[in-house]
């Protein structure tokens, strides 16, 4: 059976994946901003509406997962309540795009429970895994778990490395499967069309730098005014305190990678020593993802009353939050790591971490999936336009 | 008796007091608060309302003599002169007009300097790129950018507050009187600007050189402006220029609001559209010129038919052709059905289309070119982008 069957054995219907209430507010929203256009400069969500005449559906999870949130067409709005229009764009977007991250995601009956509670669900399993984890290995062998373990191999002396590798892999497979099922079910949702290499690469370029949360989609990533805080103030913390998470998770990605080559390339076994690349990967990436994450929490509360989608907050909260405590009891671990804490900052660090990527797919990880198609469609369609 | 609030606006000897927190009047008060003024500007609206109808504009046109980050190509003295004087008719202060357009080139850059930004000189809906600056977000994020320049260097802001009185001793004014936050208060001042808009938000004000035309009119600007200190300026002996019956009067949606439509309200379907009246008669020649330099005439247009409305039927070629329209359009696949929604005679109707199409040459249409293609024969005669699919 191919992924294509599974979509269709899913029996999910393309016209109506979406709350009816949250698409026809955004329908009703980019009706009047289509009429309007002042805001075209911002980001890419409305030179995208200027390419529709009338908008579907579709067109919303579209436009829906193209808007950042940054607030800046809500506080330039002539518009905006208390005119008689009542338009505010970030706050209907918001509302449609977390809508589609439950619509969109795989296998569907697991995204309604993650829809109401977020940073319950994220926590608690988190704490499950790594308890249940705890426990295991305490019991098995206390002496061990307990014990000082120095040199080459010192954590696999406490649980196996097929064992410790094994988890992950059965997770990755399924996040992996359920990651493109998302994707393939966002891209048909959508109409989203691949034009091609350049599109690609306009997209990566537009994450890499974060083009569209600065306010003015010609700035770079300091001169830009920011996200506001009102209509008296603006700042770029959130940019970069985003960046810094993004950028974070990859150093921390690409330390597990070179790892694995480590481990299985040249037969070296972790842990390794402070300045090789592995750790000073997984350090450099840790301490910039506790700090952009913890930036991103604060600035998450700081988001002006009328833009912010409280509905979401909590799914955003716990990506945050899981996100924070990856970095952090990582970086704990390597504190530790020559002492007999190291079995139980082993058991919390593998229990957190397996537990983030296990709920991956219904986290708001998934931002960045939906994102990233999002801005392959908008290069292509601002290429082919 | 003024309490904790307004105490400190009271107590101070304003060296400015601004009336009018719109574009002009902000301008005013940062350029007199960077000389050392102290200065208080007073606006009528709420906060979330206020700057006029700053709120509702986009763009600036500025003279430069090379390309900037906000402009393509040049746009000399000569050119905007000319400009101005064919859309005046000559009927311009030519000094005045002079120190405008030369200090024209000033402003992308003293704004900018200011925390305004600029969309890259790239866009422009109109293709206006080489004349017309346009802000990043419209008038609205402008005036914002203004208002935290502005506090951040002293200058104070109260809203919500009416002026009712300006105290003028030897054509001075040394004081004026402010409804504001349920107290009358007497503010000391040692010179006024007054940048409070017109009156076109009074009906009853717009009647006097409308007649009872005015009453069905759309006010597509802030329901603020009331001429309130017009108003009271006159009454003080102040000379009225210009002429009761003149404003910039276009076509916008009959389903707009009553005030504040702004922009989204207007209506851009004319050229590609056959205008009837509410006797289902055509009145006017739709496609006589390009739309951007036309589309001004036709609130006037309408003003003058019965019952100050119209209605643009658009066939099914003509509808991709223009801007989207904040309201969804009445459709019908006759004539006749079209037209008894709408509550016009059908037959009357069908009576002045069908002579429309029958008076129209065969072949494709091209907007882009004033291409000479006109219906023959008929009272009002169109020209351009005439169309015979209905």
């Amino acid at each position: 059976m191919s992924l294509t069957d599974n979509i269709e054995a899913d029996g999910f219907d393309l016209k109506a994946l979406l709350d009816p209430e949250a698409a026809g507010e955004v329908i009703r929203v980019m009706q009047i901003c289509n009429a309007c256009r002042y805001c075209e400069g911002f980001c890419a969500v409305f030179p995208a509406m200027t390419r529709r005449r009338q908008f579907d559906e579709g067109d919303v999870g579209y436009l829906a997962n193209l808007c950042h949130n940054c607030g800046a067409c809500y506080h330039a709005c002539q518009y905006a309540p208390p005119h008689e229009f009542g338009v505010n764009v970030p706050q209907a977007l918001a509302a449609a795009r977390n809508d589609s991250y439950s619509a969109y995601a795989w296998p569907a009956p697991l995204a309604g429970l993650f829809r109401c509670n977020g940073l319950f669900v994220t926590l608690g399993v988190s704490a499950g895994l790594a308890i249940t984890v705890g426990l295991m290995l305490a019991m098995i062998a206390p002496q061990l778990f307990w014990g000082i373990h120095l040199g080459e191999g010192a954590f696999y002396r406490i649980m196996p490395h097929t064992m410790m590798a094994a988890v992950p892999l059965a997770i990755s497979t399924f996040v992996v499967v359920s990651f493109i099922m998302g994707w393939r079910r966002y891209w048909r949702h959508t109409g989203a069309k691949w034009g091609g290499f350049p599109d690609l690469v306009d997209a990566v370029k537009a994450s890499a730098t974060l083009r569209h949360l600065g306010g003015d989609t010609s700035s770079g990533i300091l001169s830009g005014p920011g996200c506001p805080t009102g209509d008296d103030g603006s700042s770029n913390a959130r940019r970069i305190y985003h960046q810094l998470t993004m950028y974070g998770f990859l150093l921390c990605f690409a330390a597990t990678s070179v790892g694995t080559i480590y481990h299985y390339g040249f037969g070296r076994e972790a842990p390794y020593g402070y300045f090789e690349l592995p750790v000073v990967l997984g350090t450099v990436g840790g301490i910039i993802l506790c700090i952009g994450t913890a930036g991103l929490f604060v600035e998450k509360r700081r988001l002006h009353p009328a833009v912010r989608h409280d509905e979401g907050l909590g799914m955003d909260y716990a990506f945050i939050v899981s996100l924070f405590f990856v970095s952090f009891t990582g970086l704990l671990l390597l504190a530790v790591r020559e002492t007999s804490f190291m079995g139980v900052t082993l058991a919390i660090h593998l229990g957190v971490v397996y537990g983030f990527f296990l709920i991956l797919p219904f986290s708001k990880f998934v931002h960045g999936l939906y994102r990233f198609a999002a801005l392959i469609a908008s290069a292509g369609e601002a290429r082919r336009s | 008796m003024p309490n904790e609030i307004t105490k400190p606006i009271v107590e101070k000897s304003w060296d400015i007091i601004v009336i009018g927190g719109g574009n002009a009047g902000v301008c005013a008060a940062i350029t007199a608060a960077e000389r050392g003024c102290s200065v208080l500007v007073i606006d009528s609206a709420p906060r979330d309302m206020r700057g006029g109808n700053t709120r509702h504009t986009r763009n600036l046109r500025a003279m430069h003599d090379e390309p900037t980050d906000v402009l393509t190509d040049r746009y000399s003295f000569e050119e905007y002169w000319e400009d101005l004087m064919r859309v005046t008719k000559g009927v311009t202060n030519e000094h005045l007009a002079e120190v405008t357009l030369r200090g024209s080139q000033e402003l992308t850059h003293w704004l900018g300097a200011r925390g305004v930004r600029f969309q890259s000189a790239l866009s422009g809906t109109l293709n206006l790129s080489h004349t017309n600056a346009f802000f990043l977000g419209g008038g609205r994020a402008m005036l914002n950018a203004l208002c935290r320049h502005a506090e951040s260097i002293g200058i104070t802001f109260i809203y919500d507050a009416e002026v009712t009185n300006i105290e003028l001793e030897n054509g001075f004014c040394e004081a004026i009187d402010v409804e504001w936050q349920g107290q009358s208060l007497h503010l000391n001042c040692k010179q006024l600007i007054t940048a409070a808009g017109g009156f076109e938000a009074d009906l009853d004000w717009l009647a006097e050189g409308w007649g009872d035309a005015a009453k069905n009119f759309l006010v597509r600007g802030t329901p603020y402006n009331k001429g309130k200190v017009l108003r009271v300026l006159l009454d003080r002996g102040a000379q009225m220029v210009g002429a009761l019956d003149q404003c910039h009067a276009v076509a916008i949606d009959a389903r707009a609001p009553k005030y504040d439509g702004g922009i989204a309200s207007r209506i851009d379907a004319v050229p590609f559209a056959v205008v009837l009246n509410k006797n289902a008669e055509r009145f006017y020649d739709e496609g006589e010129d390009f739309w951007p330099k036309r589309y001004a005439i036709w609130g006037r247009l309408v003003a003058g038919q019965p019952d100050q409305i119209a209605y643009a039927i658009i066939d099914s070629d003509g509808v991709k052709r223009f801007m989207p329209s904040v309201f969804t359009a009445i459709t019908d696949n006759s004539i006749e059905g079209l037209t008894s929604q709408l509550g016009l005679d059908p037959k009357a109707a069908k009576k002045t289309v069908d002579s429309f199409n029958a008076a129209c040459p065969d072949g494709p249409i091209d907007q882009m070119v004033l291409d000479g293609r006109a219906t023959n024969g008929l009272n009002a005669r169109k020209n351009q982008l005439v169309s015979a699919n209905q």
